[in-house]
């Protein structure tokens, strides 16, 4: 290797261990902010999944009967435990991120030597982390209400993980444009939250009529609800297959939409 | 070597603003260089663009000879910006600030700690390092985003009115830490409304309107081209009227002190002279406005707004 290869090698290195820290810091900071407001982080949810659990399965659950051959209550556990993951992924992008835009504090990135792809991998990552903490969390407390058998492990892992990583990029997304905090609360409110409970979590699209199912095959969340609860309880109502190429289509088409966002500047930079 | 250079540098903001015309600066390595223009100028405008906080819309800029547009990276690991508005996490302490923005240029947890230790007694902040930043003084605040801009010791520093808001004694002490920065050997362009500072501190000037350069020397150069001063002359008896002294171009005050302007043909021996002849006794004598300030305002009022070239003189 001559010097000036030998040179080349070092500055890549050097490249790599600088972003590499640098992703870890973005990652440490997200992480700390999703702990030092664990009243708003981790407690709500929780509160939130412990009563969908008494009121939806002890409840009701107990008169609904079985659903897709299942207990009602272990059927919507690993729905809960995804509606869980996917809000807490977005709004914790969405907030972290907007929260940076309007306190100007994105500004310490912006001048900062990190590539643009690698701050839209540190914000998902912190959405990861809080989508998992708060997945676990539900997944505690369901383990009150009822047994849960884990079919098909790896299944289970990539579903959670590629939805998460999804919905990261899709908060990612609105804190881009947001301009107010009215922007940041309208998606959650008027689009996510309407998909996630019409995307299967609690029942199952075949009691639905035909036309009612079809139009629920449009609906992505569907499929992340439907690939999460295969990994559990062996069920799904669509193709796991076919759920698993739109969660990676999604994560491939998001997170090349955020990188070019960041490059244009668009919402971040004049 | 260019610490920074800018070629044709433009930027038309979205609603039809053209905020740079096609500026052309350069600023050498080591050198305290000011960078003034009124409100709107494009000042921050052009130090957005080298911080990458702005797109621009065409041109060049280069930060110690890294291109913005082919090596970004390298170029903004070698500067340093003290923004206008305070841009920190208001909830974060100050502590967690800096050794945050030291892990986004690279540098690990261990060696950020030691250098934040070093810069908050540099900056007088250590008691305050647990603190909320939200929780500090306004020239606290100016004092931790000096500290957060210097944490990876960048060759060049940009102070983006970094004394805007801040008592004379923090001012003061500011300038002596930023003297000692250059003199250590870190390239500092500032940009302030405060010309004394600007005088006091820089040795080399550009004056920036209207998206345009007009002016960019040396200050002692951009000085001398004052041709005159005027002085505020502290009289041991008020006058009542103005004494008839030709030569002089003089203005009574409402206090009954005396205005003289002096320009560089004549000298201040004369002048007293003139007075003590006339029974006129002076206590003490003042600078009426900063000269550089005059200068500027000289130079702003004197540029046609459309052309960039400077007003035809008034003719009768």
């Amino acid at each position: 290797m001559n010097d000036l290869a030998a040179g080349d090698a070092i500055a890549t290195t050097e490249t790599r261990d600088r972003r590499w820290v640098g992703f870890r810091t973005i990652v440490i900071r997200e992480f700390s902010r999703i702990i030092r407001i664990w009243g708003q982080t981790i407690v709500p949810p929780a509160i939130t999944a412990t009563l969908y659990f008494i009121i939806f399965g002890s409840l009701i659950g107990r008169r609904i009967g079985d659903m897709g051959g299942f207990d009602y209550m272990q059927y919507i556990a690993p729905g809960l435990i995804m509606m869980s993951v996917i809000t807490n992924s977005y709004g914790n992008v969405v907030s972290s991120f907007f929260g940076a835009k309007f306190g100007r504090h994105i500004e310490e990135l912006l001048v900062s030597p990190l590539p643009n792809w690698l701050i839209v991998l540190g914000y998902v990552a912190g959405g990861v982390l809080r989508g998992l903490l708060v997945g676990l969390v539900v997944t505690l407390i369901a383990l009150f209400f009822t047994r849960l058998h884990v079919e098909h492990p790896v299944v289970v892992v990539a579903a959670v993980l590629l939805t998460s990583l999804v919905f990261s990029l899709m908060g990612f997304v609105n804190a881009v444009f947001a301009k107010n905090f009215d922007q940041i609360t309208f998606v959650p409110t008027f689009i996510l939250t309407p998909l996630t409970y019409l995307g299967g979590v609690f029942y199952s699209i075949t009691m639905l009529p035909d036309w009612a199912q079809h139009l629920s095959k449009a609906n992505p969340v569907l499929y992340m609800v439907n690939a999460f609860r295969f990994g559990f309880l062996g069920h799904s109502d669509v193709n796991v297959g076919l759920s698993f190429t739109i969660m990676v289509l999604g994560l491939v088409a998001l997170f090349g939409g955020c990188v070019w966002l960041m490059e244009r500047g668009t919402g971040t930079r004049e | 070597m260019k610490a920074l250079s800018l070629r044709q540098l433009t930027k038309t903001y979205s609603n039809g603003v053209q905020a740079l015309k096609g500026i052309d600066l350069d600023v050498e390595q080591g050198d305290f260089f000011a960078l003034l223009g009124p409100n709107g100028a494009g000042k921050t405008t052009a130090i957005g663009i080298v911080s990458s906080l702005v797109t621009k819309s065409s041109g060049r800029a280069a930060v110690f000879g890294h291109d913005i547009d082919s090596d970004l990276e390298a170029a903004k690991a070698c500067l340093g910006l003290v923004p206008q508005e305070i841009n920190f996490n208001q909830f974060e302490k100050v502590s967690t600030i800096l050794v945050n923005q030291a892990g986004f240029y690279g540098i690990p947890r261990r060696v950020a700690r030691e250098r934040m230790e070093v810069w908050l007694h540099k900056l007088q902040l250590w008691d305050k390092r647990d603190a909320v930043s939200r929780s500090l003084s306004g020239g606290m605040k100016r004092r931790l985003m000096i500290a957060r801009a210097l944490i990876h010791e960048p060759r060049l520093l940009i102070l983006d009115e970094p004394t805007a808001g801040v008592d004379i004694e923090v001012r003061r002490s500011m300038w002596d830490f930023l003297r000692q920065l250059n003199e250590a050997g870190t390239t500092i362009i500032l940009t302030t409304h405060y010309l004394e500072e600007a005088e006091s501190l820089c040795r080399n000037i550009a004056i920036i309107d209207e998206g345009r350069i007009i002016e960019h020397d040396r200050m002692a150069t951009v000085l001398r081209k004052l041709h005159t001063e005027i002085f505020v002359l502290n009289l041991r008896q008020p006058l009542a009227r103005l004494p008839e002294m030709p030569g002089y171009a003089l203005a009574l005050t409402d206090d009954g002190s005396l205005e003289a302007e002096v320009n560089k043909d004549q000298n201040l021996n004369d002048l007293f002279a003139s007075l003590s002849s006339r029974g006129i006794e002076v206590v003490s004598m003042r600078n009426k406005s900063n000269r550089l300030e005059e200068l500027f305002m000289r130079l702003v009022e004197g540029r046609d707004a459309a052309t960039g070239q400077p007003k035809p003189a008034v003719t009768a």
